[in-house]
């Protein structure tokens, strides 16, 4: 099962770091993104685009999880190479991310 | 709500049960009417428009020293002229970092709009100080981002803005002020400051402060709380996002809020619109840096209140920082670029073809460059992660861009793209582009080397 069956995300830029936010439809899914989807697993799948460190922060409240992504951007986004030098584009890349499929899965909101 | 209103600017204690804010742009070349549904439609009181990126006041800075009354937003004139008519009816007042690199020219600028528009009597201030260019070059200040120093980049330095805070603009309010155009200033204070100024807040209570940051931040982007920067077919459907209605935040003294837009109005204003905003650009959700206070959004819970109607509740804030931070633009060098595309079959073996010959063709011919990219538009240009074997695409566009140190080094890449169409495989479309850079790097300032003025004019 892809991420984007359980969440949906959106990139910000600040410099040469990125930040994806991933939030789960059903904020029941929250705590099995959290066993899942570990800083560890971003990294290696930004591992041709991200150099730096990945921090994970932890929002329950809101059944989310906040990815900086540190040296991320090509530079930064104003002397990026990139084509999306803003990368807006890695949340969707993101949401391709295969995880475990979720028997407790319910419905999309 | 007029007479109310009038009460409160005659009377700076009386305060209203809310006030309504809206945001009129999120980024300087946002769609200009949406504003002008907000006033017109929005029963608001205060209308910003946050107009600056990182590198938005650089590129400003440079077109100030082509032409010294330049260098503010180029979509001044035309956003002022949609919304000034119905705002100055309305009693609205319009807060807005359009001034870029020349707050007081913008400022004439709206003067001048009035005027043409028979519109008399508006009380216009321009907020400076921003600039601390001066103060820098007489200073050892680190880089945030790398190693060095700001006095390290020389003459390549062409601009240097703190970032402010509601306090001038505050001030300004307090002067009466219909229209405060500032230069740099943090986001969410064009936000922040009309709720310091209506609800009396103490510039100290950090709490307070932290919950009308997060509402400013809500604000700042404008359609991006209300269905832009968020669709996705089948999963995130939006409706209408052609008319895509532009946010207003009603606000309460407690700092708490509900987030809106006008109704009839394409987009959303949903918990999942909010969410998505809420985490935009954030790092370490308990330290959101501002000028003012430290903003703490772990705590925030928003709920649903009716149709495009959601609560902000909680949130809080410690004390500001005493640094500000400073974007300095310099002169980084050139870009160059080029593309051609390939269809049909065969069209990626081509594409990959044609980037081998590019790479060659530099090497051979001396181009000096100090990075190069190499992209296949369609494959793997913005994701180059793990992903397996690519199904051939039905049609691929090649990208090379390059960094350079002179502008003719950067078009010869561009060349090297676009000879392809004689000498490489069978392509089409090419283009090809080459510029200066301007890049943004990071530095803090102390506080009190950094003095922001107000300047007044009537129109």
């Amino acid at each position: 099962m892809k991420l984007r069956e359980l969440a949906h995300a959106r990139t910000g830029d600040k410099g040469d770091t990125s930040n994806i936010s991933v939030i789960a439809y059903d904020p029941g899914d929250f705590a099995f993104l959290r066993e899942h989807l570990t800083a560890d697993r971003v990294q290696a799948h930004f591992a041709d685009i991200v150099r730096g460190a990945v921090d994970r922060y932890e929002l329950p409240g809101l059944g989310a999880l906040n990815f900086v992504m540190h040296s991320a951007l090509g530079g930064g986004v104003t002397r990026s190479l990139s084509l999306d030098a803003h990368g807006k584009s890695l949340s969707s890349c993101l949401l391709e991310m295969e995880i475990p499929d979720d028997q407790s899965v319910r419905s999309r909101a | 709500m007029t007479a109310t209103w009038a009460a409160a600017r005659s009377d700076g204690k009386v305060t209203m049960r809310t006030i309504r804010i809206g945001s009129g742009a999120g980024y300087a070349g946002d769609r200009i009417e949406p504003a002008l549904e907000l006033a017109e439609k929005g029963d608001i009181q205060y209308l910003g428009f946050e107009c600056l990126a990182e590198r938005t006041i650089a590129l400003a800075q440079q077109a100030r020293l082509a032409d010294p009354d330049g260098g503010y937003d180029p979509l001044l004139t035309a956003r002022m002229e949609m919304v000034l008519p119905t705002c100055v009816q309305r009693r609205i007042r319009i807060i807005t970092n359009m001034g870029a690199a020349n707050p007081v020219g913008a400022a004439a600028e709206v003067a001048r709009v009035a005027r043409r528009l028979g519109l008399h009597g508006l009380k216009i201030a321009a907020v400076s100080g921003d600039d601390v260019l001066q103060t820098l070059q007489g200073g050892d200040y680190s880089l945030m981002e790398r190693p060095g120093t700001v006095a390290g980049l020389g003459d390549r330095v062409v601009s240097a803005n703190a970032y402010l805070g509601v306090a001038p603009i505050v001030e300004a309010l307090r002067g009466g002020a219909d229209i405060v155009i500032t230069g740099r200033v943090a986001d969410p204070a064009l936000f922040l400051a009309p709720l310091v100024h209506e609800f009396g807040w103490d510039l100290a209570d950090w709490d307070t402060l932290g919950k009308g940051t997060i509402v400013g931040h809500l604000l700042e982007c404008a359609g991006q709380i209300t269905g832009g920067y968020f669709a996705d077919p089948g999963y995130k459907d939006v409706r209408d996002l052609a008319r895509l209605g532009f946010p207003l935040a009603e606000v309460a003294a407690d700092g708490s809020a509900i987030i809106t837009k006008v109704a009839g109005s394409g987009g959303e204003v949903s918990l999942r619109s909010c969410k998505e905003q809420l985490l935009y650009e954030l790092h370490d959700p308990t330290k959101y840096l501002q000028p003012d206070v430290v903003a703490d959004f772990s705590s925030v819970r928003l709920e649903p209140d009716g149709a495009d109607r959601v609560a902000v509740r909680g949130g809080t804030g410690t004390a500001r920082p005493d640094t500000l931070k400073v974007s300095v633009g310099y002169r980084d060098g050139y870009m160059g670029e080029g593309q051609i595309s390939y269809a049909g079959p065969g069209a990626l073996a081509r594409a990959r073809l044609a980037l081998d010959i590019v790479q060659e063709r530099l090497k051979l011919t001396g181009v000096r460059a100090d990075e190069l990219r190499f992209d296949l538009i369609g494959v793997d240009a913005l994701h180059r992660g793990p992903q397996g074997d690519v199904p051939e695409p039905p049609e691929v566009r090649i990208r090379v861009a390059g960094r350079t140190d002179t502008l003719a080094e950067a078009v010869r890449i561009g060349n090297e793209v676009e000879t392809l169409y004689t000498n490489g495989p069978a392509g089409g479309g090419a283009s090809k582009s080459a510029r200066e850079v301007v890049a943004v790097v990071s530095t803090l300032i102390p506080r009190t080397a950094v003095t922001p003025t107000v300047q007044y004019s009537v129109a």
